[in-house]
């Protein structure tokens, strides 16, 4: 598929400078690699991002994701549902909003039944070495840096929790690494962030309120062009004293169901949220995109 | 043995010459040195994925498959479109098999002198890619051994895709 950069405005222009005008190629990467859509938006796996550029474009051309990802814990319910452009397989800006219900927690912390913090996530990632597929002759992974800026829509109640702001940022490095002769994925990423729980109360804390470095693993088992298996590890600050923060795991099965839809199903432990431990779940998650 | 000694006296510059390897029913090519080093990749050491493959046999009906597919597949059709088909299935089962320890010798080019005129882009490299692993799916080759093989491949992207 080719878009024509040249619209009709411009057309004359473009007719009368043939080198100007550019072909935007859509589509082209191989099944999967373009990762899945994470829980705020970049892609990669669900909890964590990868060097891997969202989107289907090669380096002519663009592509974007859409997606939405539910999870549902013992006492809280997730949703987030945003959007990823990607571009030149170099540059990806993603846009993510999220909304985690506190359902009766709300309720017992005196919040109110449903009490609902709602965040916005701006995302930008440059891929600056490496190609995690082709590169099999060499150690390089696919190195991309990236960074995040985080709006929550419930400044006062975090800060009533003990958190300092309702916006934050955070930079991060991601390297990812196909091994291909042994199917495996293998991403890393360094985070710097001060944010609790991703965001979803607050930045900074009472405890602490400096960014800090947090380690974030995965790694994927790829049973076919279209099926890959995997875990991830997401390490977490604990700013805040009302509540003890815990690291995530997950256990994730992304299968590509066609070029343009890849669905995703994972059993999460996301540890103690906001006082109630053991939040164990179900995640889902449905990524469309060209 | 004086026959034979004698026919060895005679074909032996064929092997020491630089000049094009063509077969009958090929198009001519500009002369080049003929090397193993010209397959791009080290063959494995061995005899695993050979039988993954089925042996030459296998090899050659996987090219088959993939060279008849790259005519059809709107994604590589210009690509292939002014290519000597008849070199092309030799030269490919030819790398195939030297690649995967079937005990050829690869007689081709070099990948960056094959692809300089063909415009390649990572589009095109990709739906390559697709189209040898559906050839390997009909073969039967299991998935691991796929990636194995297509391991040793990858890195000649960098050769092939010039722009």
């Amino acid at each position: 598929m080719l878009v024509r950069l040249c619209v009709a405005p411009i057309v004359l222009a473009c007719a009368a400078l043939p080198a100007v005008a550019q072909e935007i190629e859509t589509g082209g990467k191989l099944r999967l690699t373009r990762g899945i859509s994470t829980i705020e938006g970049q892609g990669g796996g669900g909890l964590t991002p990868w060097a891997l550029i969202t989107g289907d474009e090669t380096d002519r051309g663009i592509g974007a994701t859409a997606h939405v990802t539910a999870v549902e814990l013992p006492d809280y319910s997730f949703l987030s549902y945003g959007v990823g452009v990607g571009l030149f397989d170099r540059v990806e800006l993603s846009y993510t909003h999220q909304e985690f219900d506190t359902q009766d927690v709300g309720a017992a912390l005196g919040l109110g039944q449903g009490f609902t913090f709602g965040q916005d996530v701006f995302a930008a990632k440059v891929r600056v070495a490496g190609d995690a597929v082709y590169d099999q002759d060499k150690w390089l992974p696919q190195i991309a840096l990236g960074a995040n800026w985080k709006s929550n829509d419930q400044g006062a109640v975090v800060n009533a929790i003990g958190g300092s702001d309702d916006e934050g940022w955070e930079t991060y490095a991601s390297a990812t690494k196909v091994l291909l002769d042994k199917s495996l994925l293998l991403n890393g990423t360094l985070r710097w962030t001060n944010a609790n729980q991703t965001g979803l109360l607050g930045y900074g804390g009472n405890l602490n309120d400096d960014h800090e470095l947090m380690a974030e693993a995965s790694i994927g088992w790829l049973l076919s062009r279209n099926l890959l298996i995997g875990g991830e590890y997401r390490m977490k600050p604990d700013n805040l004293a009302i509540a003890q923060e815990d690291d995530w795991l997950d256990l994730y099965a992304a299968w590509s169901v066609t070029r343009h839809i890849t669905i995703t199903g994972a059993y999460a432990d996301l540890g103690s949220i906001a006082t109630f431990d053991n939040q164990r779940g179900v995640y889902f998650s449905l990524q469309a995109g060209f | 043995m004086k026959h034979i000694l004698l026919a060895f006296l005679f074909a032996a510059p064929a092997f020491a010459q630089s000049a094009p390897v063509t077969l009958p029913g090929e198009e001519e090519v500009d002369a080049y040195e003929v090397s193993n080093a010209n397959a791009g990749a080290k063959p494995f050491e061995s005899t695993t994925m050979l039988e993954a493959f089925h042996g030459r046999e296998g090899i050659s009906r996987i090219v088959d498959d993939l060279v008849e597919q790259v005519q059809k597949d709107p994604r590589t059709i210009e690509v292939f479109r002014a290519s000597d088909f008849v070199r092309l299935r030799r030269t490919l089962k030819e790398q195939f098999c030297y690649i995967l320890n079937g005990g050829c010798s690869y007689t081709g080019r070099d990948m960056v002198k094959v692809h300089e005129d063909h415009g390649v882009v990572a589009s095109e490299f990709n739906a390559l890619v697709e189209l040898l692993q559906d050839a390997m799916d009909r073969e039967g080759v299991s998935f691991g051994a796929q990636n194995k093989f297509l391991a040793k491949l990858a890195p000649m992207k960098r050769e092939v895709v010039v722009r």
